[in-house]
Parts: structure tokens; sequence; C-alpha cells
């Protein structure tokens, strides 16, 4: 998550759902929370029932919506206009100008004060663009981002690579004291006149003119927001995929980021903002990832650029001499300690030369276009079902019948199984089974109570679960399908000398197993996590300790403290209680469980107030103390101030609280870590009906990673042929692309059909009467759903004329028991340059009444 | 909305919050202004008492695609959108306004019409006051179909015996809390006693008009929804709209209660048409 770790340091949830009860006014925009989160919901129950108040800001009246006090409708894929909007209001109100806490807030824990290089240019100035842009290339050279008197590796800054990722944190040199400041906030160059000057066109006219929102209606979100901010209310924001899935969603998250920072609500009881993640262990494959420009614990994957040709190189590179970056190679190193244990040495630079080098996009999109064009030859998928899921899915099915091979280990035969036989385009014959020449192999997998293991839910908690029941018949959990795999790889390759053979062998694989399938002992994989020393094997207490001279290892340096003492794993843990509840579960990093609380405290380390006080400095003990594990070095004074030279964490002062990044402070100016811009921008979807009202010269991204090709088109802006805004969307009734709830009878049937749903309006422009077909088309493929005509959707006026948006739901495909018209098969191929996600919640579509049936007829019922 | 608009002209302010349960009762208080409508309760009934899949298909009736309680159905949570044709207004009163949804289940009544239309003594009232039909016992006339003002209990057409909701009566035998309300994630679903429940509704609906919801009442008090010798509903609910938006009667009778009078118009009946055979055979 770019968005919050460019801004924040760390990319997962700041707060817990738990938290938010505490919230004196909760806003939930990009996320149906109601629908997808309904067991978290109930803390923004307990905060309503405390008088919070709750605001959804969502295209579609929801779930969510009918408990909200303010539903916005507003367009989709305008939210960066509104957050925009609201970081103007805020800072041009006469309350955040006068009560003190927030400058006091913002000139202490943000870089509101950091002056800027001066050859910086803004989107003001550049019609939409910022300084430093490449014209050709679609991308940026960031040297102009930087910090005033730092420089950056030219290197870096003009990336050859488009992939490369710079970490989250900041990727800029130099150290923080020699930053330049202006703590007046006057310098045009500082970052509060930057941000300033930014947001000025981000009005309530705009907002108006743009989303289709009411004037009335946004000022009114605005002063609820601003009022319930401040030294003794807080508001916390929840968001969801429904922001991270634009080509600028990175954007619309670090701008609540940056809004959320100006209005001093981050680190605080009742505030923060709450990545919804939740699904199963979203946030557990980000922290220990599935991601390919990702180790595990956000350490940049290497590339194969000359600044990580060696080990030395790699560090030299991507450490910072600031802040907990600095400590890179303790975690680095001990992660190679733990994977390649004594092969590892620091002669052979810990077998840094083993670790795959990343050439170029490996994200899943550009996957499968390799193996469309034949370059992928093979794809085991594993909890994922892309013939349903995958982005343009016509083109994902037919990339899947271009593999030799493909493992499906799923619960249900799943499309992505079965699209060979099945899938409408074999239905309909314009695909033979006998044409795909792909070898399936389906294996049964076991479910979540028939083996052990832990989520990483939404909030960074980690919660073990032992298995219930044994598996029946051939299911296996992932780690034994894993285990037994990585040991018949290492047989096969035994006595190859490539440099694959050298990987494997080189990999530490010894895992005791259990019972009769077995299954290897987790508890060894969670101390191996958390870390150990190598000599005498004993866990490490957490990332503290460990080292970069090979003394260490561990396998996740964020996850360490999880195992303390051998056979004491705190993920175990299950008692609950009020407040930070530290017993329940284990939280990375070290069991904190508001990141960044050292901003519960003002800059003398005393609460800001006794209703928000979470952790707070006792002068008496000389340490930090309260209700939850310091996100600080426990013993720093509030009023210490750095050495000349200091380097790691000594070298931030006592009043930063933003531990990940360089200078120790929140990046309302985010100097170099994002691709598409230091400030967020409004940009249009990559496809919409309407001009940006904003840069009538910069329609989109200038930075979106796209894939042109004659299966992948997309629409022109304001394409007459596809004039609907839509969306695609989750229920509460299936879980994601359906494999665990499409085929289970009592989830199908509450949700037994696909459907799109469409205002009155515009069913009644198409004649289209509540429960007839529709076809939805777009460039990439055309499909059908019931109608479910519904107020729930309403038509927008943006720019003076009459927006229309329909919403789908995207769980449906041709198997299990509840079916329908696969809604990504109208969805393309596009990214976000930072986080290489798609553009699912908002691209332009036609619709028709009635629908082809197989044999050619048209039918409406 | 005004409150009292919704209390029927002859109902006495004093039935308001009143039942007539009886000591120790349990039932459930269904807080409509905290559901979300996920629908965990109707899976978690049907998990538990292993009942089928039924009714499979598309409504395009909102969210609801379950329709009714029924044989094998015996949570129910209704939607129903209520949104005005123009836009409404900036802020909207707080705890579900536009869209309605309600858990629905049998009432448990105090006074049951089942119960009372059995013939077999196959539906009895158990240790809990709760309302229950024994399997072994009922041999599937379907009496109480009719009985029931709620249209709760339905024959199966696999066994064709009559089933519907046992408050969970296994579990609480067990002391555990029933499936619907366990897996209420909101607590919207509260189980309990009936008197400390009713204790509870009524102040969350005092709360509930000091936040603005003008519309909260008690359905299923002896005021609203127990009526006419029902006595109360073990099971009973918060609502905000009137009771037929739910499609709940506002005042439910039993069936029962006219009989003496459907007696006494028939024997009328068959005399005026004996008098008038007899007068027509004089002529």
């Amino acid at each position: 998550m770019p968005g919050l770790g460019s801004r924040l340091g760390r990319g997962g949830a700041t707060t817990t759902q738990q938290s938010m009860g505490d919230s004196d006014c909760i806003v939930i925009m990009g996320a149906n929370m109601a629908e997808n989160h309904p067991v978290g919901f109930r803390f923004v129950m307990k905060a309503k029932q405390q008088g919070a108040t709750l605001i959804h800001i969502d295209p579609r009246f929801s779930r969510t919506s009918a408990m909200a006090d303010i539903h916005v409708p507003l367009r989709a894929g305008s939210d960066i206009v509104f957050l925009g909007a609201l970081v103007n209001y805020v800072i041009n109100s006469e309350r955040w100008n006068s009560d003190p806490f927030f400058k006091e807030y913002v000139l202490h824990y943000t870089n509101a004060a950091t002056i800027i290089n001066r050859e910086f240019r803004d989107t003001e100035d550049l019609g939409g663009i910022f300084s430093g842009y490449v014209p050709g290339e679609g991308r940026y050279a960031t040297d102009t981002w930087q910090y005033a008197g730092q420089e950056i590796d030219p290197g870096m800054a003009q990336h050859p690579v488009q992939d490369v990722q710079a970490r989250e944190g900041g990727a800029a040199t130099g150290t923080p004291q020699a930053a330049r400041l202006d703590p007046t906030l006057q310098d045009p160059f500082c970052v509060f006149q930057l941000v300033k000057r930014h947001f000025a066109r981000y009005t309530p006219e705009m907002v108006e003119r743009s989303c289709g929102v009411p004037r009335d209606l946004f000022l009114h979100v605005a002063e609820e927001i601003l009022k319930n901010s401040g030294r003794e209310r807080t508001t916390s924001f929840a968001y969801a995929v429904a922001w991270t899935q634009h080509t600028v969603g990175t954007q619309m998250i670090s701008c609540c980021a940056l809004l959320q920072l100006l209005l001093g609500n981050i680190g605080r009881p009742g505030g923060g903002i709450l990545a919804l993640r939740g699904h199963a262990t979203i946030q557990g494959s980000t922290d220990i990832p599935t991601l390919y420009n990702l180790l595990p614990g956000y350490i940049t994957m290497p590339t194969s650029t000359p600044q990580h040709a060696s080990l030395g190189a790699y560090l030299e590179t991507e450490s910072l001499p600031t802040g907990l970056w600095y400590y890179l190679p303790n975690y680095l190193i001990s992660l190679l300690k733990a994977w390649y244990g004594d092969a590892a040495t620091e002669e052979n630079d810990y077998c840094y030369d083993l670790l795959p080098k990343v050439g170029g996009d490996y994200s899943f999109e550009a996957m499968l276009l390799m193996m469309k064009d034949g370059i992928m030859k093979g794809l085991f998928c594993m909890g994922q079902n892309p013939a349903v899921g995958g982005q343009n899915a016509v083109l994902a099915r037919q990339a899947l019948a271009n593999l030799d091979w493909l493992v499906v280990r799923d619960i249900h035969e799943i499309e992505t199984a079965a699209y060979w036989c099945d899938a409408p385009e074999v239905r309909n014959g314009e695909v033979s089974p006998q044409d795909i020449k792909t070898e399936i192999f389906f294996l049964p997998a076991a479910l979540t109570p028939e083996k052990d293991g832990s989520y990483t839910n939404t909030q960074r908690l980690v919660q073990y679960h032992d298995k219930a029941v044994e598996p029946p018949g051939d299911c296996r959990s992932e780690a034994w399908f894993m285990y037994h795999l990585g040991n018949r790889l290492k047989q096969l390759y035994a006595d190859d000398d490539s440099p694959r053979g050298c990987q494997l062998r080189a990999l530490t694989w010894e895992y005791p197993t259990e019972g009769d399938t077995e299954d290897p002992d987790l508890d060894v994989v969670v101390k191996e996590i958390n870390g150990y020393t190598v000599a005498d094997r004993r866990p490490v207490q957490d990332y503290n300790s460990l080292k970069d001279d090979g003394t260490t290892a561990s396998g996740c340096w964020i996850y360490s403290g999880i195992m303390p003492e051998d056979g004491n794993n705190l993920s175990r843990n299950r008692r609950g209680s009020e407040g930070a509840a530290l017993e329940w579960g284990f939280a990375w990093p070290r069991n904190v469980r508001l990141l960044y609380n050292r901003a519960s405290a003002d800059p003398s380390g005393k609460p800001w107030s006794e209703r928000k006080a979470w952790i707070w400095w006792d002068p008496a003990e000389g340490r930090w103390t309260g209700h939850d594990v310091p996100d600080f070095p426990a013993t720093k004074p509030p009023d210490y101030q750095p050495p000349e030279g200091a380097k790691g964490l000594p070298a931030h002062p006592g009043d930063a609280p933003f531990v990940r990044m360089a200078d120790g402070r929140g990046a309302l100016f985010s100097a170099a870590s994002l691709k598409d811009g230091p400030l967020p921008t409004h940009y249009e979807p990559f496809e919409t009906p309407v001009d940006n009202a904003l840069y009538p010269e910069q329609p989109q991204n200038p930075a979106a990673i796209t894939f042109p090709r004659p299966d992948n088109q997309y629409h022109e802006v304001n394409d007459p042929r596809f004039p609907y805004v839509i969306t695609t969307y989750r229920l509460t009734e299936h879980h994601t692309a359906g494999g665990m709830s499409r085929w289970v009878p009592w989830l199908a049937e509450l949700q037994p059909e696909g459907f799109v749903e469409i205002s009155p309006e515009l069913a009644a422009e198409h004649r289209i009467n509540n429960g007839d077909w529709v076809t939805i088309s777009t460039l990439r493929g055309e499909t059908n759903a019931k109608a479910l005509v519904t107020r729930r959707i309403k038509p927008l006026r943006v720019d003076g004329r009459t927006v229309h948006q329909v919403g789908m739901p995207w769980h449906y495909g041709f198997g299990g028991l509840a079916k329908g018209g696969i809604a990504n098969d109208l969805s393309s191929l596009i990214e976000d340059p930072n986080s290489r996600i798609h553009e699912a919640k908002s691209f332009t579509c036609n619709i028709r009444k009635g629908r082809a049936t197989a044999n050619g007829e048209q039918e409406t019922r | 909305m005004n409150s009292n608009a919704l209390i029927p002209p002859d109902a006495q302010s004093s039935l308001i919050g009143s039942t007539d349960a009886r000591p120790g009762a349990v039932g459930f208080l269904t807080d409509t202004t905290l559901c979300i409508g996920c629908k965990a309760c109707e899976v978690a009934c049907k998990q538990w008492n292993q009942l089928p899949m039924d009714n499979f298909g598309f409504t395009p009736t909102s969210y609801d695609n379950t329709r009714d309680l029924g044989a094998t159905t015996w949570r129910h949570v209704a939607f129903v959108e209520r949104f005005p044709n123009s836009d409404g207004a900036v802020r909207m009163p707080p705890f579900q306004s536009s869209w309605l949804m309600m858990s629905d289940i049998c009432k448990h009544c105090v006074n049951a019409g089942c119960m009372q239309a059995c013939p077999t003594g196959a539906i009895i009232r158990t240790e809990y006051d709760t309302v229950v039909i024994q399997q072994d016992v009922c041999n599937g006339c379907g009496y109480c179909v009719p009985a029931c003002p709620f249209g709760v209990p339905q024959l199966s057409l696999s066994d064709h015996k009559a089933h519907k909701c046992t408050l969970c009566y296994d579990r609480v035998k067990e002391s555990l809390e029933p499936a619907c309300s366990k897996a209420c994630p909101t607590d919207s679903i509260q189980f309990g006693l009936v008197d400390e429940l009713m204790g509870r509704a009524t102040g969350r609906v005092q709360e509930l008009k000091e936040r603005g919801v003008d519309g909260a009442y008690i359905y299923g008090d002896r005021a609203i929804g127990g009526t006419k010798g029902i006595g109360g509903l073990n099971a009973f609910f918060i609502l905000t709209a009137p009771p037929e938006v739910y499609n709940l009667p506002r005042e439910p009778e039993l069936p029962q209660d006219k009989t003496i009078q459907a007696y006494l118009s028939s024997i009328g009946a068959a005399i005026a048409f004996g008098l008038a055979m007899v007068l027509s055979l004089c002529r």
C-alpha cells in the first residue's frame, strides 16, 4: 500500500477496527464496510450508538449507506476532487487557523516546514503535470521533487526499468538535519505553501461540477469532519479496494493520509486510516508478500540494474541514513540467513546473488499477457480464480488456454479449472475444447478448519488458528503442498549446477512434519519468521535484535516478536479486553496497535487531551507508557535532539513519530516514493464520459500503465459508444470470485444470480423493466445480467449534463450454484503506476435490453 | 413521521412495552435499527438446524432472494427500499432510513394460535416459554398453518410435517444462545429473558426518539403486534416504519377467538336457512 507508505512510512492500516469505536466521526469512502466487513462494522455501530457521525461517500447507496447519517453519492473515480476540496477547505477554515492544536501537530509531526527543491514545478504551473515528466516514456524523473539541499542518485531518479518500486518511506539520500526548514510556513517552496497552492482549485464548486455532489452537501461533510477533529475529538477514515482499484488509486489513499495529517488525526485513538483488507489474509499477503516486487517486510525486491548488482550496491542504494530503514542490512541479511542457512556467508554476500532480480513488470496483469503471448508456459493457481476475477477475463481465459500446464488447487472445481469445457465461448461454439492444449491438474484443497495457520487481518493483527478436523480424502493444506513441492524440486535439481539448481539447493527446507499426512510443523515456520540467533537457535525478542553479520536469521523482520521464546506463539493469544487488547493475537510491528502513536501525545509528551490519551512520556520512569506498545524508541525523551551526524533512529528528534520516514515526519509532500507525483492530483479514470474539469489539458494519469493492443482496447474520453460509468463491487453473500461461496447452497441461495443495478431513469430510457435481461458491453467483451432497477443508484449532474452509473457485482461466473455473467469480461488491463492495481471501480460501458441466447435468439425475461 | 400514528386508536398507552410473557420466558429482541442486512442469521440458522437450500432463484426485489419464512427457512431478512422520488434531505435520519432491513422469525407468541389449533398436541410450550413443534408427534394436518396470524409454520414438501423456528431449543438447553443471535455481528438480534429484553427495548426506543428517529416503536408488546389475546410476542422487534411496510399485521388476532362468533353465525345461518325452507314448503 504505497498510498499510506509514502506519507506515513508503512503500508498498513494505522488504526484498528476496535479503535473506530472511539471515533467521533467516521468517514467510509472507497469502501462498503457493512457489506464486506460486517463483523468489524460492529465497532462502527458502537461509535454510532455513542453519538458519532457516520458519513458514507460512495456512488451507490449500499448497506453501509443505510446506516449512515450522511450518504454522498459521487461520480465513481472523482474521489481526489472531493478529498482535495476537503484539504483546501480545512487549511483555509477559520477553525484550523485559529485552534493552535492543528498548527502544533502539523509543524512538529509533518514535513510542512520543509523546503523543497526550487526547481520543482507543480501541476498548477505545467497544465496538469509535475516537473520531471519524461514524455514518450510515461514516467517522471523525481530529482526536482526532493528536499532542498538533498540530492537523489540520478540513477534512481531516472530509473531505466519502469517498474522499479521506490521504497515506502522515501528514497531521498542525505540526512534530515541537512533539510532546510521554514517554521513560519511562509516560504513559497515550503511544503505547506506548495500544498496550499496545489489544492487551491479544489473548491466546493469544483466538487459540484466534477463529482456531481451538491455544494451544500460537500460543505456539510467538510464541517462535520473539521468539527470532529482536534485536541478533544478525532475522525477516522476507512477505505478498501474501491480506492485501490483506480489508475489514481494510490493517490486517492495518499490524499486521505495528507488530509488526516493536516487534521491531526494520525496516531490517535478514534482517528487514523483503516485500510480495510480483511479478506482472508490480504494484509498478510503483502507483509510476507505474494507480490513480485517486494521481499518480506516491504523490502524492495532486487532489480536487474547496476544499483542492485551486488549486496553492497543494493544496501547502499536502498538503506536510508536515518530512520528505521537505516537498519535495512540487519533485516535483509537476516532474511538471507533464514532462507539460505549455512550456505549464506559473508564471503558470498549471504547468497544475495541467488535472489531473483526483477527485470520488468511481473504483476498479475502483465503475467496474463505473457501467458497469452506464449512467454509463460505454466501457472500454479491457488486461492485465485482468474477466469472470473482476472481483469479482461476474456483475455485471461485465452491466456489460460495458451499454457502448457496449469495447476489449480481449490475447494471447488472453479471456473479456472473448468474454462476449457464450460466457458461461455466454449458453450457458444467459438472455442473448441480440442483446440486447447493446456494440461490442467486439479488438486483438492483443505478448508480453514482443516488446517493450522494464521490470518493477518485488516489491522495487521496476526491470529493463529488450529486444525479442528482432518481434511477429507486427498485434500491438503497450502503449507503441505508448498513443503512437499519444495522437497521434490530440490530432489529434481539435486545434481543440477545451473543457477536455478543452485538456488534450489541452497534453500533451507528442513521442517519437521506431523501426522499421517506429513504436514510441516507450522510452529517451526513461525519461529523462522520471528527470527533466531543462528548459534543457539533461540528466538530473538524483536527486530531490534537482528544483526547484519550473519549471526541472526529472520524470515520477515516486521513480524519479529511474534514468538519471543520457543513455543510461545503470541498470535495464539486470545485474552480480550477494552482498549488496546494487547493480549489478543499479535500485531506487527512489536505488537503496536495504533501506528505512529507517539503522535497521540503533544510534542512535550503529554496527551493532547484526557479523552484521547493513548501513550505518553513518564518523566519519573524516563520512558513512554500508556495503553499501547509505544511505536517509538521507548526511552527517547520528547525533547531529545539528535547529535550531529547521528544515524538510524537516534537521528530523529523526540517529536518525530513517523519512525520509518527518513526525517521522522508525516509527508504532506512525498519526495520520491510515488511515481505519479508528490501531491495527489485529480485525473479522470482512464475511461470516462467527462473531461477533466481541473486540468482540461491532462485528462488521464500521465504515468498510468497501459497495455493497448487489439485484445485489450480502451474507450476514448467521452466515447459516444460507451456513455455510462460502470463500477464493480462485492456483496456480503459472496466471497471474491466465488470459489468459496457460489458452490455453497446456503450462500448461493441468498444471491443466486448475477445482476446489474441501474437507476429507474436509465432503465426508462432503455425500456428495461426490473428483472429483465440486460446486455452490458465494452470493447473487451460483452456479458449479461438481470436488471435490478433501484433508486439506490442515482443519475448525477456532472458539468451540466447527466451522467448515468451502473453497478455490477463481479462474483459471478459459469460454475457453481449461483451463476451469472462475468463482470470482468468488461474490464481492461490497466494499472496504477505505484501499486500495479487495475481500474475496475470506474470505466465505461453501454447497456441494452435483452440478451442473446445460446442459439442466437434474443430474450428479455 | 409521527410515532403516535402507529398506535391503533384503541391501544392504551399502558400496553406499550408490556407483555404477558410468563416469568423466566426467553426470546429475541430484533432491533432493526442495528441490522445491516448481512443475513448471517439466516445462514447460521440453516447451518445449525441443517435446513436445505430452498426457493432458489433471483427475485428482483431489492436484496431479498429468500422471500418468506417457510418450512426450511426460519429466519428471513426482509429488505424494503423507501426512497423519495426527489432528492432527499442532506442529512438522513440516523439508523436505517431509506433502506429498511428486518430479520423476521417465528414470534413465539405468549398465546400461540398454532398451538391452540394443533389437534395432536405436537406443538408444545417449553420450559422456556417458547413454542416448539415436536416432529415425532406432528401428523402433518396443517391446521397450524392458517392459525398463525404471521404465516410462520409451513408444511414441508419432503416429510409433509409442519416446521418452524424452535428458538434453538437444543442450544438453549445446553446454555448456548441461539445460532442466529450468536452470529449477528452488530447485536441487532439479542437473546435473553423477555422481561429484560423488553426493558432494554423500551430504553432503546426512547434513545432513538431523542436522536431524532421519531418513528421508532416496539412491535410485539401488547400495544402493537402482540394484541387481542396474543398477550405479547416473545420474539419482538424495534421498527421504524408502520408494521405493514415490513409485511406485518398491525393488530394480529388469534383466529380461534373468532370461533364462537363463527359458530353463532353458522347456527344463525342454519336456522334462517331452515326457516326459509320450511316457509317455502308451507306455501
